[in-house]
C-alpha cells in the first residue's frame, strides 16, 4: 500500500527515470531475445565492457557532455571491439570465448586509463564521466529519455521490419545463405541493433551490469514460451517491469542504486520464471516426472512423495500437458 | 559421354583448402537431369563440403560450379537445399508450419511476410512427407526422423527443380526411411535432380541410379551400374569394403 501511494505521488524527477528504465528495458529486453536465440550472451557483456574507452574518447574529442555524442563514442567503440572478438575468431585459431575475453578486460583497462587521464586532466566539465561505470539513473534527463525512445524505436522498427529474415540467420545460417540472403549484412545490422541497447543501458545500468539487462529478461521469456514473437514480447515486458519496479524500489529509501537495483529486479523475474514457469520450469519438470513415475506404475504406494503439495498447485495449468507429452513419444 | 547433354549440375576443377589442408581435390563432376545421384565416401572424404560448394557456401580454392551452365548466384531459385538436421537448434521457438513456410523466404523477397498462400503451400508440404498432423507441434518435441520430414517439407516448398540433401537418412527409423526414398523417387519421377550426401553403401542400389564415390579426389561417377564396382569402392575405402561388397 506504501508503495502504491508512492506511485501515485511520483514526482516528476522519478517518472522520467522510471519512463527511462522502462524503455531501456523494452528495448534490451526484446533485442536480448536474439541474443539468447544466438547463445551471444556473452557478446553484449563484451559490447558494454568495449564502450568504456568511447566515451572517454567522444569527450576528449568533443569536450562535450551530451547524451548523444558521448553514446556515439560508446557505440563506435563497442562496434569496434565486437569487430575485433569476430575478427580475431575469423583470422586466427583463438577461440571464440578467448577472443571475447581478451577484448572486453583490454578495451574496458584502456576506458578505465582515459577516465582516470580526464579526472587527474582537472577538467572541470569531466564530473560524471565514470557514472557509466555503475551508471546512475537519477541523473536522466528528459532529453536523455527522449534519445532513448528515438534510438530504441529505430532499433525495434528494423527488428520488426527485418523480423523473417532474422528469424531464418538465428535458426539456419547455412539455409539462408542458399537462399541468397545477404548473410554478413544481417549479421552487421543485428549485431548493430545489439549495440543500440547496450550503449542506451550504459548510463542507467553502467558497462558492468549491462548485458545482465539483456540476457535476463530474454531468458526469462524463453521459459514462458514456444513462440519466438511471444518471446521478444515478454522480453520486452520483463525488461519494462525490471526497469520500473528497479526505479521504484531504489526511490523508496535513500542510498539505494538503481542500475544495480533494477538488474536485481531482472534476475528475480528470471529465477521466478525459472522455478515456476509451465514447460520448462524447475517444479513443472519436478512434477512432470513424478506423474510419469505415477503413469508407469513405478511408484508402488510408498508414502515417501514429499514433494506431492506444490506439485498439486500446478495441477490446474497441466491439464493441457497430457496430450503434448504422449505425443511427443508416438 | 553426354557432353553435348544440358547438365543440371557441373563441378569443374573445383578445389577446397581448409587452413591449406585440402579437403577437396580437383574435383570433376557432371550431374545430367533427372538423375538421383549418391554421393558416398568414407568420414572426412569432403562430401559435405562439395555440397556446400555446389551451393555456394564454402569459396573453392579453384575450380567452379555451374548449375544449368550459369553460376549458382543467379540460379539460387532452382535449388532446394536439405542440410544436415543436426545443423540446427531444435530448441528453437517456433513451430513445425513456420519452419516449412521457411522454404519460402527466397522468393517472398524483403519484409513480405510469409501470408495465406505460402501457409497452403507449406501445409501440402507436410501433407506429401506424413507430417500433416503436426503442422503446430513445437520443434522442440519432434523426433529425428520428424525433423528431417520438416526439413524436406521445407525444401519442397522451395519448388525446386535441382535438391541437394545432406544426409537425410541420418538417424532416422526405418519408417522414415522408406517415406523419404519414396519421396526422392517421386521427385525423380517428375524430372527433377536430386543429390543426396549418404552414407550406407547397402542401400546405395536399391535407392539411387547414379553414384559418386568421393574420397578427398573423385574416385569415380556415373550410373550405379557402371561406377558402383567392387574396384571403385575398394579405392574409396581400402580393402575391406570391397570385400563386404563381393560377398553381398
Amino acid at each position: 500500500m506504501e508503495i502504491l501511494t508512492s506511485i501515485i505521488r511520483l514526482d516528476y524527477t522519478l517518472m522520467i527515470v522510471a519512463l527511462g528504465s522502462a524503455l531501456l528495458g523494452i528495448v534490451s529486453g526484446a533485442l536480448g531475445t536474439y541474443a539468447v536465440l544466438r547463445q551471444q550472451s556473452l557478446l553484449g557483456d563484451g559490447i558494454s565492457h568495449a564502450a568504456l574507452p568511447g566515451i572517454a574518447i567522444a569527450f576528449l574529442i568533443t569536450g562535450s557532455k551530451t547524451p548523444l555524442i558521448l553514446i556515439l563514442g560508446a557505440a563506435i567503440a563497442g562496434w569496434i571491439g565486437t569487430l575485433f572478438i569476430l575478427s580475431i575468431v575469423k583470422l586466427t585459431r583463438i577461440k571464440y570465448d578467448t577472443a571475447l575475453g581478451l577484448i572486453l578486460s583490454t578495451f574496458f583497462g584502456f576506458g578505465l586509463v582515459l577516465h582516470t587521464l580526464i579526472q587527474k586532466s582537472g577538467n572541470a566539465n569531466q564530473a560524471g564521466l565514470d557514472t557509466f561505470l555503475f551508471g546512475q539513473a537519477a541523473s536522466m534527463l528528459e532529453r536523455d529519455v527522449v534519445t532513448m525512445g528515438i534510438l530504441g524505436g529505430i532499433a525495434i522498427l528494423v527488428m520488426v521490419l527485418f523480423w523473417k529474415e532474422f528469424k531464418l540467420l538465428i535458426f539456419d545460417v547455412g539455409f539462408a545463405t542458399s537462399i541468397g540472403l545477404p548473410i554478413r549484412a544481417l549479421d552487421i545490422l543485428l549485431t548493430s541493433l545489439l549495440v543500440i541497447a547496450i550503449v542506451l543501458g550504459l548510463q542507467t545500468v553502467g558497462a558492468i551490469l549491462m548485458s545482465a539487462l539483456l540476457v535476463a529478461p530474454a531468458a526469462a521469456a524463453r521459459q514462458w514460451t514456444n513462440r519466438l514473437s511471444l518471446m521478444v514480447l515478454l522480453g520486452a515486458l520483463f525488461g519494462a517491469t525490471a526497469g520500473v519496479g528497479g526505479t521504484i524500489i531504489s526511490s523508496t529509501a535513500s542510498r539505494i542504486p538503481t542500475g544495480p537495483t533494477i538488474v536485481l529486479c531482472a534476475t528475480t523475474v528470471l529465477l521466478l520464471s525459472i522455478a515456476f514457469a509451465p514447460n520448462r520450469g524447475l517444479l513443472w519438470n519436478r512434477f512432470r516426472n513424478q506423474r510419469n513415475k505415477r503413469n508407469l506404475k513405478l511408484l508402488r504406494n510408498k508414502p515417501s512423495n514429499t514433494m506431492a503439495p506444490p506439485a498439486r498447485s500446478t495441477l490446474s495449468q497441466s491439464v493441457r500437458m497430457p496430450a503434448g507429452q504422449e505425443e511427443k513419444s508416438v | 559421354m553426354q557432353a553435348s547433354a544440358l547438365k543440371a549440375i557441373e563441378v569443374t576443377d573445383l578445389t577446397v583448402a581448409y587452413e591449406e589442408k585440402p579437403v577437396l581435390w580437383d574435383i570433376d563432376l557432371d550431374v545430367p537431369p533427372g538423375v538421383l545421384l549418391a554421393i558416398v565416401g568414407p568420414n572426412g572424404a569432403g562430401k559435405t563440403t562439395l555440397m556446400k560448394a555446389m551451393l555456394g557456401l564454402v569459396r573453392p580454392a579453384a575450380g567452379r560450379v555451374l548449375i544449368y551452365d550459369k553460376p549458382y548466384k543467379v540460379q539460387r531459385r532452382l535449388v532446394g537445399y536439405v542440410p544436415q538436421r543436426e545443423s540446427v537448434d531444435w530448441d528453437f521457438p517456433t513451430d513445425v508450419l513456420d519452419v516449412v513456410m521457411m522454404g519460402r523466404y527466397g522468393t517472398l523477397g524483403w519484409i513480405r511476410r510469409p501470408g495465406k498462400r505460402e501457409r497452403s503451400l507449406a501445409m501440402q508440404a507436410l501433407e506429401k512427407v506424413g507430417m500433416a498432423a503436426y503442422a503446430t507441434r513445437q520443434i522442440s518435441q519432434l523426433s529425428g526422423g520428424q525433423q528431417q520430414r520438416v526439413f524436406l517439407a521445407r525444401a519442397l516448398i522451395q519448388d525446386a527443380t535441382i535438391y541437394l540433401m545432406d544426409e537425410p537418412f541420418q538417424g532416422v527409423d526405418a519408417t522414415t526411411e522408406r517415406a523419404i526414398v519414396t519421396l526422392l523417387q517421386e521427385l525423380r519421377v517428375t524430372g527433377k535432380t536430386v543429390v543426396v550426401v549418404h552414407h550406407d553403401l547397402q542401400t546405395v542400389e536399391d535407392y539411387f541410379d547414379w553414384v559418386m564415390l568421393l574420397n578427398i579426389r573423385r574416385i569415380a561417377s556415373g550410373p550405379v551400374t557402371e561406377a558402383f564396382t567392387s574396384e571403385n569402392l575398394r579405392l574409396t575405402y581400402g580393402g575391406r569394403i570391397a570385400l563386404m561388397k563381393s560377398s553381398a
